[in-house]
């Protein structure tokens, strides 16, 4: 790769592509060549992402004025990345996609969970799907990677270390998250009304949410599993809170959940096992996560039963999107995994 | 000379300067813990102030 990568956003007005502009702005390795709006066309950047005013020159192009570069960001709705595929395909020899569109390897899991056949069905497997913690040497020289959805993240990275250490009943995972209004990207209609969602702990997907198809990927490996999941909206605008009960299929304490989490995790940058007896934050909150791309992850044993309950938090423009794509790139190009992503948090916030 | 936390069984090293009483906390799950005894090196949870987190 050469020392500087031109890099490209497709897609960039909406509230991931602003995430990402900030991120890759303070990239040692990267220059942004260009990042695409039809709505903010010749728009300068600060005037739709007011935190990065000042901070670039860069105005938005329109997607078919982009010129060639050594990797793309794709940002556009589910659906436009493999509807363009050739296009793609001609612009970067490396690609990130933070869509849906080529998440899932499995043609009918696809079509089961997004209720139509895939366009392309035989490229389905060939993006690393986008979660580092799982995927990591996959991704080292890579050219496809598929960001993984916001709330599968959080529900994965929770359940992860459990279901590969195979200690918890595969057919019975029940999952909460709550969410944020800014999974609903930045567009607005009556839902989003302030009067509509202010205040509201609104239950959009108690059953059907397409991220569940992730889960079942990613957590099953090959197995037969089911998650059982659903999805409330809260007042707020960054995070997703997800809570998973799981059962444990063998008299496992905390002590050694404690080690299961460690070995998986110990080593890992961007996630923290968070689970203390005192104090305010004693299991993972979202809240102090805002603009980092870390995964929090805390977990309690029932003492009346088997389940475990399972604790993550993310933000998820973050570690749900932006951040998730940041690490990838940096694999795919050979920089550091944790370049330009060492921000912690604030407190309070 | 190490011992384990007696609530998440992380490794926890003993230091040269530390003494019986002392309280440390536990790096991976923040329980503030007690030294007991150096030779051996064992810990204990130290005693907690209860919150009415039952609320």
């Amino acid at each position: 790769m050469p020392s500087e990568v031109r890099v490209s956003i497709a897609g960039a007005s909406g509230y991931t592509g602003g995430e990402l502009i900030r991120l890759l702005l303070a990239h040692p390795g990267v220059r942004i060549q260009q990042v695409s709006s039809q709505r903010f066309a010749g728009k300068s950047v600060g005037k739709v992402h007011p935190n990065l005013r000042k901070g670039t020159d860069l105005s938005f192009s329109p997607l078919e004025e982009m010129q060639p570069c050594d990797a793309l960001f794709l940002c556009l709705p589910h659906g436009e990345s493999s509807k363009r595929k050739d296009w793609v395909d001609g612009i970067a020899p490396r690609v990130v996609d933070l869509s849906a569109d080529f998440r899932l390897a499995d043609a009918a899991l696809y079509e089961r969970w997004y209720g139509k056949p895939h366009p392309h069905p035989e490229l389905l497997g060939s993006y690393v799907y986008g979660i580092p913690e799982l995927h990591r040497e996959e991704m080292r020289g890579a050219m496809r990677v598929s960001s993984a959805g916001c709330n599968a993240t959080a529900t994965i990275l929770g359940l992860h270390p459990l279901y590969a250490a195979d200690v918890v009943e595969l057919d019975r995972t029940v999952v909460e998250v709550k969410v944020g209004s800014s999974e609903g990207g930045n567009e607005s209609g009556p839902a989003t009304h302030h009067p509509e969602r202010s205040g509201c702990v609104r239950s959009f997907a108690p059953t059907g949410h397409r991220h569940t198809a992730e889960m079942i990927q990613e957590l099953g490996r090959g197995r037969e599993i089911a998650i059982h999941f659903s999805a409330t909206s809260i007042d707020m605008v960054r995070g997703v809170l997800a809570t998973s009960h799981v059962f444990l299929k063998q008299d496992l304490d905390e002590k050694a959940i404690w080690k299961i989490y460690r070995e998986a995790y110990g080593g890992e940058p961007f996630i923290r096992i968070v689970k203390e007896r005192d104090g305010n934050y004693r299991f993972p909150e979202p809240k102090i996560l805002a603009g980092t791309n870390l995964c929090d992850v805390g977990f309690q044993r029932d003492p009346a039963s088997n389940r475990l309950v399972v604790v993550s938090a993310i933000d998820n423009l973050m570690k749900g999107a932006a951040g998730q794509a940041v690490p990838a790139f940096n694999l795919m190009c050979g920089f550091e995994e944790t370049t330009a992503l060492g921000f912690l948090g604030l407190h309070p916030i | 000379m190490k011992a384990d936390c007696p609530v998440c069984g992380a490794t926890i090293s003993r230091q040269i300067d530390m003494v019986v009483g002392e309280l440390l906390e536990c790096t991976d799950c923040g329980t503030e813990l007690e030294v007991l005894s150096l030779t051996p090196f064992v810990l204990a949870e130290a005693p907690q102030e209860e919150e009415d987190w039952g609320e």
